[in-house]
């Protein structure tokens, strides 16, 4: 069984989360090579076959380009899997090789199954099993699900070049906004979430964290809506946070969410629904209504 | 200017999903269904660019599915859209996002529609492929997780979002595909006279059998609640019970109440 694993540059440097590629390999007891379109700096410590395409001629996001990039290297490698991560980049990339190569592409794999890939399902409540049918087989796998792994060794390179141009223009990054407090410092964040209902309730969270010395967070459609600044934004568009306590309030817990969160020392979520997924992570889930039971413990806890 | 927008018809998420009878997704019974969160920034984006234009574009809203989506292409036409397109597929859930694209293909090829709005990804499924193997089978540029928009004389500049709030500047020229992320702007929601105008605007149904010609890549195997890890307390009943409960715990387990 072969792999191919597709590594993701920024800026010239290779994302650390590309190792999670080589642990999914090594779940699998599969062969590997990789194909990166970066720079010689960016190269992975790992002594396999690494197609080294020019990032400098093919640009880091040029997905016609990159597209036939990966099916010249399908082409000799022949694998049986064609492996991104669940990322910005690899979840806009993989449908398009999945078309040139006619494939079954299977998105945000979290598990190996039984009878084929476990995959999370209705806003991460829910899993299925679903089998591709054909090879190569396409696949995204969620970030985090498989354990990094640092194989070590030099890359065997391999030029990689494609022909053409592509149809997209790529005119640079920008950086995130970061306005606000900083909550990567703060010991006690409450969030706010949708489950709040309305931005004139927001003060009750507030208190809250006033009356437990902490700070406020968001969950993204709160700051989307524009109740709340985007520096107050918690999760992988956002800050990465890890207090000794987090209170999520009307948080369903995406998994989005979650990556900026869970590795909280405490975490109690308040939330209506007794299956949300919040609950996978939370140490405490109080299945109340926000806007009852926050002013409740506010009031208790001030006493 | 011809715009297309696809629009998914999703389950509420906040609804108990339980598994059909053959396992392998969800029974529909006692599930209430929206538009899907991304899409409604599909259609808001779409309503923006005809205002800019002064009215002029024609916007298009496609939905493959059941009887039920009509209700979901109905919101989108009281958001502003001008016309509905409903491919209808009783079976929309045997169909694999491969399929669910080029279906949507068949239908968009001999239209010419200069852009497509979809959703980076549905509530429910969220594969995140169904705009971009759209894209693909039409031969259309395509920008995936847009956070901002931009049109003037037939080129189109996005902001993508990348991973810790990161994004990307891209431009390229229509035809173009643009799969959106949320954020993207604010959907309105629809007044009551526009709800009263959409009952009257046109909604076209096309079978599924005229427009499907693929077979299908993914097979389901299995559906089922995600076997809980987390191992945490569950507070329930009153809620002056539940506050003593959750203070008792934060002593015992935290130091941060002292
Ligand atoms: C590429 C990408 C990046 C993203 N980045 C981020 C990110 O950085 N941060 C982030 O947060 N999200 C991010 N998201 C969005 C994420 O997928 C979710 O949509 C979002 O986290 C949901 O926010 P929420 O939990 O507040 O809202 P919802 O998912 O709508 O959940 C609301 C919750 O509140 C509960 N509730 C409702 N009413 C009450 C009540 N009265 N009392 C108690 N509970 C109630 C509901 O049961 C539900 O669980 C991203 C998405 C994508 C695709
Ligand atoms: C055996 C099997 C059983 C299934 N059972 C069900 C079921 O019972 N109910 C169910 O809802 N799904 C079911 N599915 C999944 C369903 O077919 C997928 O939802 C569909 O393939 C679209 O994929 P996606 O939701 O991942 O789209 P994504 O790629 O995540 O969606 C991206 C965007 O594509 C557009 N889009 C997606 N689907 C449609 C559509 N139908 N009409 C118009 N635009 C669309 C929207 O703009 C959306 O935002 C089943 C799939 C299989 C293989």
């Amino acid at each position: 069984m072969k792999a191919l694993l597709i590594g993701e540059c920024r800026d010239g440097k290779l994302l650390e989360y590309s190792y999670e590629l080589f642990g999914f390999a090594s779940q699998q007891g599969a062969e590997s090579a990789m194909v990166l379109i970066g720079t010689e700096a960016a190269l992975p410590s790992y002594g396999g076959t690494v197609y080294l395409a020019d990032a400098g001629k093919y640009g880091e996001y040029d997905p016609d380009l990159h597209k036939r990039l990966v099916q010249a290297a399908v082409e000799r490698e022949k694998p049986d899997y064609v492996v991104f991560l669940h990322t910005s980049y690899g979840w806009d990339l993989a449908p398009r090789v999945a078309a040139l190569l006619k494939a079954p592409q299977v998105s945000e794999v979290v598990a190996l199954a039984e009878g084929g890939f476990e995959r999370p399902c209705c806003s991460q409540k829910m899993r299925q099993v679903v089998k591709p049918v054909g090879t190569p087989v396409v696949l995204t796998l969620q970030g985090g699900a498989f354990p990094a792994l640092v194989p070590g060794g030099t890359p065997q390179r391999q030029a990689l070049e494609a022909e053409g141009e592509g149809r997209t223009e790529f005119l640079g990054y920008e950086a995130a906004v970061r306005k606000g407090v900083d909550l990567t410092r703060a010991e006690i964040i409450v969030s706010a979430g949708r489950g709040v209902g309305k931005r004139e309730n927001l003060p009750v969270i507030a208190e809250l964290a006033k009356v437990l010395g902490g700070e406020v967070g968001a969950s993204r459609p709160v700051v989307d809506s524009g109740w709340m600044e985007a520096g107050a934004q918690v999760g992988v568009t956002g800050q990465t946070v890890s207090p000794k306590l987090y209170v999520a309030c009307g948080i369903s817990g995406a998994i989005q969410h979650l990556a900026g969160m869970k590795k909280s020392g405490f975490i109690v979520a308040i939330n209506k629904d007794k299956d949300a997924p919040i609950g996978e992570v939370a140490d405490v889930l109080v299945v109340a209504d926000v806007m009852q039971f926050v002013p409740a413990l506010t009031a208790k806890l001030a006493k | 200017m011809k715009i297309l927008v696809c629009v998914k018809q999703v389950p509420d998420m906040e609804s108990r999903f339980r598994p059909d009878a053959a396992g392998v997704w969800y029974a529909e019974t006692d599930l209430a269904f929206r538009v899907n969160e991304y899409d409604e920034y599909a259609i808001e984006q779409a309503v923006l660019l005809k205002e800019q234009l002064g009215g002029e574009p024609e916007i298009t809203l496609l939905s493959v599915g059941p009887d039920r989506v009509v209700e979901a292409v109905k919101k989108g036409l009281a958001m502003g859209a001008d016309r509905a397109v409903h491919v209808r597929d009783e079976a929309a859930h045997f169909k694999d996002p491969f399929q669910i694209a080029s279906i949507i293909a068949a239908y968009a090829k001999g239209e010419g529609f200069d852009l497509i709005f979809t959703g980076m990804q549905s509530l429910d499924r969220g594969s995140s492929q169904v705009g971009v193997a759209v894209a693909e089978a039409l031969g259309y540029s395509c920008v995936t997780t847009v956070v901002a928009f931009e049109y003037a004389d037939g080129t189109v500049t996005v902001k993508r979002e990348l991973e810790g709030g990161v994004k990307g500047t891209v431009r390229m020229k229509t035809p173009a595909l643009i799969t959106c992320q949320l954020g993207l702007n604010q959907p309105r929601y629809p007044t009551l006279p526009n709800i009263m105008k959409a009952k009257k605007k046109e909604v076209n149904v096309i079978p599924v059998e005229q427009l499907l010609q693929q077979e299908a890549r993914l097979v389901l195997v299995k559906f089922s609640a995600p076997a809980k890890k987390g191992g945490g307390v569950i507070l329930e009943g009153e809620v002056a019970d539940q506050v003593d409960r959750l203070i008792g715990i934060l002593k015992d387990k935290t130091a941060v109440l002292r």
